[in-house]
C-alpha cells in the first residue's frame, strides 16, 4: 500500500484512539477516585455517567473564553497549544503491537520507528516543560508564575533521575529503537518467567522500573508531586488564569503525558506487546476469557436485575462482552489483536496506578520534594546504572 | 525536497537569531534562542546527524534553556529600555555586517573551494552507535579532559555558592 496513505490512516486512527483515551480516562479517574473516596462519581450523564466525557466537551467548549487583559497575550495563547502539541507528538513513536497484514504488503502497529526512538521521547518531554513554564509566566499572576517556576525547577530536578533509569535497561537491550527494545524482551525463563527488562538476567531491572515510575509521577506533575497546580496554596497554579479549552488543552496535555509514560513504561520494562506466559501454554485465551466473564457477570446481573430497566441493558452489555470474546477466538484476527490487548492490559494496569497513587497518597511539600529528587533518586539511579554496567560487563 | 526544508529551517535560525537581539524583554529573546536551537536541531537531522539532533534538543532546547527561563523567571526581569544607539553604531553598523559576511563567504570559498553539496542521505554515520564508537575510541582523551572540565566547573559552582551561604 502507499507510504502516505498508510501513515495517514494510521495517524488518524491513532488520533482518534488516544483522543477518545484521553476523554474516557478522565471518566476513569473521577470514578475510580470517587470509589476510593466512598462516593459514587459522574452518574448523571448516561447510564454510570459514561456520557460525561461528551458533556465536559460541550460545556468546556462553549464555555466563555475570558482572556484577562494584563496578559502577554501572544505567549499566553501559544503555551496552551504548545503543550497540548508537544504531549501528543511522543505517541508517534510508541509501539502498540506486532506487525499486521495490509493490502499489499505488512505494516507494524506503530506509527515510525526512528533509531533514536527512546531519544526522541526524551527530547519531546524535555522541551514540554516550556508550555507550563510559560502559561505560568504569560498570565502575569504571582500564583501562576509561581506555578511555572515550581515545575520548571521539577521537572529539571527528575529529569535526571528519569534519563538515569532509562538508561540501565537499554545496557541489555542494546538499541533506542523502541520495537527493536521490545523485540529484546522476548522469550521465557524456565519457560514461564517472562524474559522483560525487569526480570531479565544478568541484573533485573525493577529498580530502574520503581525509578523511572516515580520520576514519571514527578514529570507528569502527578500527585503526589503536583506542586505546581497545589490548589490549597496556588489556586491551580500555571493554568489559573485559563479559561474554556484553553484550559481544558492543559487538562489533555497531562492526559496525554500520562498515556506516553505508561506506553514508555510498558515498552522499556513490561515487554511491550508480548504476552506475560507463553502462547504455547494459552495466554491467547485470556482475552477471551476475561470478557466471556465479564459477558456472563452482566448476564448475572441482568437476570436478577437490581433495577427494572437492567433487564434489558445489562444483557445487551452482556451480548456485547460475548460477541468480543468470540471475535478474540477468530485466528485471523487474534493474531492482530492480542499483542494490542497485552499492551493495551499492562498500559492500562500502570494508568490504574496513577489514579489510585491519587487517591492514595497526600502531597509532598516542596523542599522535600527536591531533597528526594536530589539526595536519594539520583545517587539511586546512578549507582543502580553502575551495578547494571558491571553485571552487563561481567556476565555478556 | 532537503533543500527546501533547509532554506526554510535556516531562514527560522536566522530570523530567531536576530530577534533574540531585537526583543527587549528577556523572555523573549529566550523563547527566540529556543527557535534557534530547534532549528539547528532540525538541520543536524537533515545532515544525516541524527543522535547529534536529539542531544542538541535535550540539552539545549530542553536543559539549559529551561534554566535560562527559570532564572529570568525567577528575577522577574523586566523589559529592557531602549536607549539611543550611539553614532558610530548607527555609521558604521551595517556596512561592517556586510563587510564581515562578505569576508566569511570568501574565507569558505577559498578553503573548500569544489564542495559538493550535501544531500539527504548521503552520510549515515551520525547514529548512536557511531558517535559511541567514535567518542570512545578516537576521540577518547578530548572526551575525558571535557568531563574533567565540567566537574571542575560544577565545583566551582559549589564553591561559590558555599561562599554567599557563609
Amino acid at each position: 500500500m502507499n507510504f502516505f496513505l498508510l501513515s495517514l490512516i494510521k495517524a488518524a486512527v491513532v488520533a482518534f484512539v488516544l483522543l477518545t483515551t484521553l476523554a474516557y480516562l478522565q471518566w476513569v479517574e473521577r470514578k475510580v477516585i470517587a470509589h476510593i473516596q466512598v462516593r459514587l462519581g459522574p452518574s448523571r450523564v448516561g447510564p454510570h455517567g459514561l456520557l460525561q466525557p461528551l458533556a465536559d466537551v460541550i460545556k468546556l467548549i462553549t464555555k466563555e473564553d475570558l482572556i484577562p487583559p494584563y496578559v502577554n497575550k501572544p505567549l499566553y495563547l501559544a503555551a496552551p497549544l504548545f503543550a497540548v502539541a508537544m504531549a501528543l507528538l511522543s505517541i508517534s513513536v510508541i509501539p502498540f503491537g506486532a506487525e499486521v497484514p495490509v493490502p499489499g504488503g505488512h505494516t507494524w502497529m506503530q506509527l515510525t520507528d526512528l533509531n533514536i526512538g527512546l531519544l526522541f521521547i526524551l527530547a519531546v518531554s524535555s522541551v514540554s516543560v516550556y508550555g507550563i513554564a510559560i502559561a505560568g509566566w504569560a498570565s502575569n499572576n504571582k500564583y501562576s508564575l509561581l506555578g511555572g517556576l515550581r515545575s520548571s525547577a521539577q521537572m529539571i530536578s527528575y529529569e535526571l533521575p528519569l534519563s538515569m533509569a532509562v538508561a540501565a535497561p537499554l545496557l541489555l537491550a542494546n538499541t533506542l529503537s523502541l520495537r527493536h527494545i521490545v523485540e529484546k524482551q522476548a522469550g521465557y525463563y524456565l519457560g514461564f518467567i517472562p524474559h522483560w527488562s525487569v526480570f531479565q538476567a544478568p541484573m533485573p531491572q525493577i529498580f530502574s522500573f520503581i525509578l523511572f515510575m516515580i520520576a514519571a509521577f514527578a514529570e507528569t506533575n502527578r500527585v503526589p508531586f503536583d506542586l505546581p497546580e497545589a490548589e490549597n496554596e496556588l489556586v491551580a497554579g500555571f493554568h489559573t488564569e485559563y479559561s474554556s479549552m484553553k484550559f481544558a488543552a492543559f487538562f489533555m496535555a497531562e492526559y496525554a503525558n500520562m498515556v506516553t509514560v505508561c506506553s514508555v513504561t510498558t515498552t522499556l520494562f513490561l515487554g511491550g506487546w508480548l504476552p506475560l506466559w507463553p502462547v504455547s501454554a494459552g495466554s491467547n485465551f485470556v482475552a477471551p476469557v476475561v470478557f466471556a466473564l465479564a459477558g456472563a457477570f452482566a448476564l448475572y446481573h441482568g437476570l436478577n436485575p437490581a433495577r427494572r430497566r437492567d433487564r434489558l441493558t445489562l444483557p445487551a452489555v452482556a451480548l456485547v462482552f460475548f460477541l468480543l470474546a468470540v471475535l478474540f477466538l477468530i485466528p485471523a484476527v487474534q493474531s492482530v489483536l492480542m499483542p494490542l490487548f497485552w499492551f493495551a492490559a499492562k498500559t492500562g494496569s500502570l494508568l490504574f496506578l496513577f489514579i489510585w497513587i491519587r487517591g492514595t497518597l497526600p502531597r509532598f511539600r516542596y523542599d522535600q520534594l527536591m531533597a528526594f529528587a536530589w539526595k536519594f533518586m539520583f545517587p539511586v539511579a546512578v549507582l543502580n546504572l553502575l551495578v547494571t554496567g558491571l553485571m552487563v560487563a561481567l556476565f555478556p | 525536497m532537503d533543500v527546501i526544508l533547509f532554506l526554510i529551517f535556516a531562514a527560522i535560525a536566522v530570523i530567531c537569531g536576530v530577534n533574540v537581539v531585537a526583543q527587549t524583554h528577556p523572555i523573549s529573546s529566550a523563547i527566540s534562542l529556543i527557535g534557534v536551537m530547534g532549528s539547528l536541531a532540525v538541520l543536524y537531522l537533515l545532515l544525516g546527524a541524527e543522535f547529534l539532533a536529539a542531544a542538541q534538543v535535550i540539552v539545549y532546547a530542553g536543559a539549559i534553556m529551561v534554566l535560562f527561563v527559570f532564572t529570568i523567571m525567577l528575577l522577574n526581569a523586566g523589559a529592557e529600555v531602549r536607549r539611543g544607539r550611539s553614532w558610530i553604531a548607527q555609521l558604521l553598523g551595517l556596512p561592517l555586517l556586510f563587510a564581515f559576511l562578505g569576508l566569511m563567504a570568501y574565507f569558505v570559498q577559498q578553503l573548500f573551494p569544489s564542495a559538493a553539496m550535501v544531500h539527504f542521505g548521503g552520510f549515515r554515520g551520525g547514529t548512536p552507535l557511531d558517535v559511541g564508537r567514535a567518542l570512545f575510541t578516537q576521540f577518547l582523551l578530548p572526551f575525558e579532559v571535557v568531563s574533567v572540565l565540567i566537574l571542575i566547573a560544577i565545583l566551582g559552582a559549589v564553591v561559590l555558592a558555599r561562599k554567599e551561604l557563609e
